[in-house]
């Protein structure tokens, strides 16, 4: 050890005190958070954003519902998402937001930001065909679904009043979920939540809810 | 007029908007466990969370126009009787379910018009909350009709008492057509202007100062340019500026419509011409002040209570 070593070289037995940091089993804990996607594509953020569930009818997620409105990928990674409310009032949106969130946030993206935007109105069109599926298959009648039966042709309902004063139902022909009828009727206009009417299959009985079209 | 100049107009506008969706979902909710059908208490339940949502919106864009830090909830539970600028109509008492009715038949069909009105307003945000709630309103308006139609056109019992819950608020319709009004001076701006001229508080010929000094910020005031329509940050200037419509010219699609389900109804228009007012300008009828207590005894005596 003493022979004809540089000055330089003493420094290495300091090596000794190194050993004992590798002990520490914090180490090995930090690989598995950097296994997200250092930079993450439009899709993923979508994909992840978008198979957060409903909160209210968990079988349909965020995207099926057609509130997930925008996604963006800033070029430091920095990951954005639109949401759009429902309802003004719908009383899931704050949780939806979090959920939204923390599911980014669990995916590494740890500033994701989600932002709400009201314009253009959510409308039930957005809902797509797999939610509708979705919804049919819970029993609840989807929105704007032309009903066709015996009892007449195609009967398309329409999200708003005509301009005229009528003050029929707005929606007029529902299928019921269950037997397939379109001779149902309306009990009441608002349901378990605001976004559903309490209809009644006159043929099967049935009462059933349905989601009404905005 | 620049936008900077309208903003406490805007503010103000917004903040009468927001109040009368918030005083007229904090009646609805009275209703709760009380009204004839299960399904009615849902139904009125629903209607006044789309409404409190509403009020949220335009409580939030005031805040955010007055620029003083104050949130929707600072100002659905901070503010005082008089500093509340919904109309009247929405503040009184529900009656019986078909003075309630009646009540949802007259506002809801305004609120229709409005907000379509509205879905074009120069004001991105104004236009974003409306185009939105316009739609929900369609489904309280076509709610509100069937029942005034059912109870109208019912029995003997039901037609009287539907009848009579609508002259009790039919006079209240009166104030949702008139433009926003200045408020009465709660505190008199004694403050000479900048190039001199005195503040003069007398009369109609001050409605700009005064549109500004409650609303907007008081720190505002001292911004306040001499009267004169030339210069117009109130009602006047909003009108212009196509950030609000019209509420005169709300009024024919509006009866037209109202008038419409009364025939249906076999119900007639009432005749009373006395028309209250003053709910724009924070003046309310003595029920008022208690249902604030209600809603704000929470947030008042537990500041900042969340749950």
């Amino acid at each position: 050890m003493v022979t004809g070593t540089t000055p330089t070289t003493p420094t290495l037995p300091t090596t000794p005190t190194t050993p004992t940091l590798p002990t520490v089993p914090a180490v090995p804990t930090v690989p598995t958070v950097p296994a997200v996607p250092a930079v993450p594509t439009l899709e993923a953020v979508a994909a992840i954003a978008g198979s957060v569930p409903d909160p209210e009818i968990p079988s349909l997620t965020i995207a099926d519902l057609g509130i997930l409105r925008a996604v963006r990928v800033d070029k430091a990674g920095h990951v954005e998402v639109d949401l759009t409310p429902t309802y003004s009032g719908c009383p899931a949106v704050e949780a939806i937001e979090s959920d939204v969130r923390e599911a980014l946030v669990a995916a590494g993206w740890r500033d994701a930001a989600v932002r709400r935007v009201l314009a253009p109105a959510w409308t039930t069109d957005w809902i797509t065909a797999e939610g509708r599926q979705k919804l049919t298959d819970l029993g609840i009648a989807p929105p704007g679904e032309a009903c066709v039966g015996a009892n007449g042709g195609p009967r398309r309902s329409s999200p708003q009043p005509a301009a005229s004063v009528s003050i029929s139902p707005v929606t007029v022909a529902v299928a019921c979920p269950q037997c397939g009828s379109c001779d149902t009727e309306l009990v009441s206009r608002f349901s378990s939540t605001a976004c559903k009417a309490l209809r009644r299959c006159r043929s099967c009985a049935e009462p059933f809810e349905h989601f009404k079209p905005l | 007029m620049s936008e900077t100049a309208l903003r406490p107009a805007v503010a103000r506008y917004c903040l009468g908007l927001g109040d009368d969706a918030l005083v007229l979902a904090q009646r609805l909710c009275e209703w709760a466990a009380g009204a004839p059908a299960i399904e009615e208490d849902i139904a009125l339940m629903n209607i006044a969370l789309d409404l409190i949502g509403q009020a949220r919106s335009f409580l939030s864009h005031a805040g955010e126009l007055e620029g003083a830090g104050r949130t929707e909830d600072d100002l659905a539970f901070g503010r005082d009787e008089r500093d509340f600028l919904n109309v009247q109509i929405v503040e009184l008492a529900n009656g019986d379910f078909g003075t309630t009715m009646a009540r949802q038949l007259l506002f809801s069909a305004y609120q229709y018009q409005l907000y379509s009105a509205l879905s074009s307003s120069a004001d991105e945000q104004i236009t974003a909350i409306a185009a939105k709630a316009v739609k929900e309103v369609a489904y309280h308006r076509e709610h509100a009709a069937s029942w005034v139609l059912r109870l109208g056109d019912g029995t003997e019992e039901s037609h009287a008492r539907m009848a009579a819950g609508l002259e009790v608020v039919w006079p209240f319709a009166g104030e949702l057509f008139e433009l926003f009004e200045p408020l009465e001076p709660l505190e008199p701006l004694d403050s000479d202007d900048s190039d001199g001229t005195r503040h003069s508080l007398g009369a109609g010929s001050v409605v700009n100062e005064l549109f500004t000094t409650t609303c907007a910020p008081r720190q505002d005031s001292d911004t306040g340019r001499s009267a004169g329509r030339s210069d117009d940050s109130g009602p006047v200037g909003l009108l212009d500026a196509r950030i609000i419509a019209d509420p005169a010219s709300l009024y024919r699609p509006w009866l037209g419509y109202v008038q419409s389900v009364l025939t249906e109804a076999t119900l007639e228009v009432p005749s009373t011409t006395w028309s209250p007012g003053g709910g724009r300008r924070g003046l309310h009828t003595e029920g008022f002040g208690y249902l604030l207590a209600e809603m704000q005894h929470l947030h008042r005596s537990y500041p900042g209570a969340t749950w």
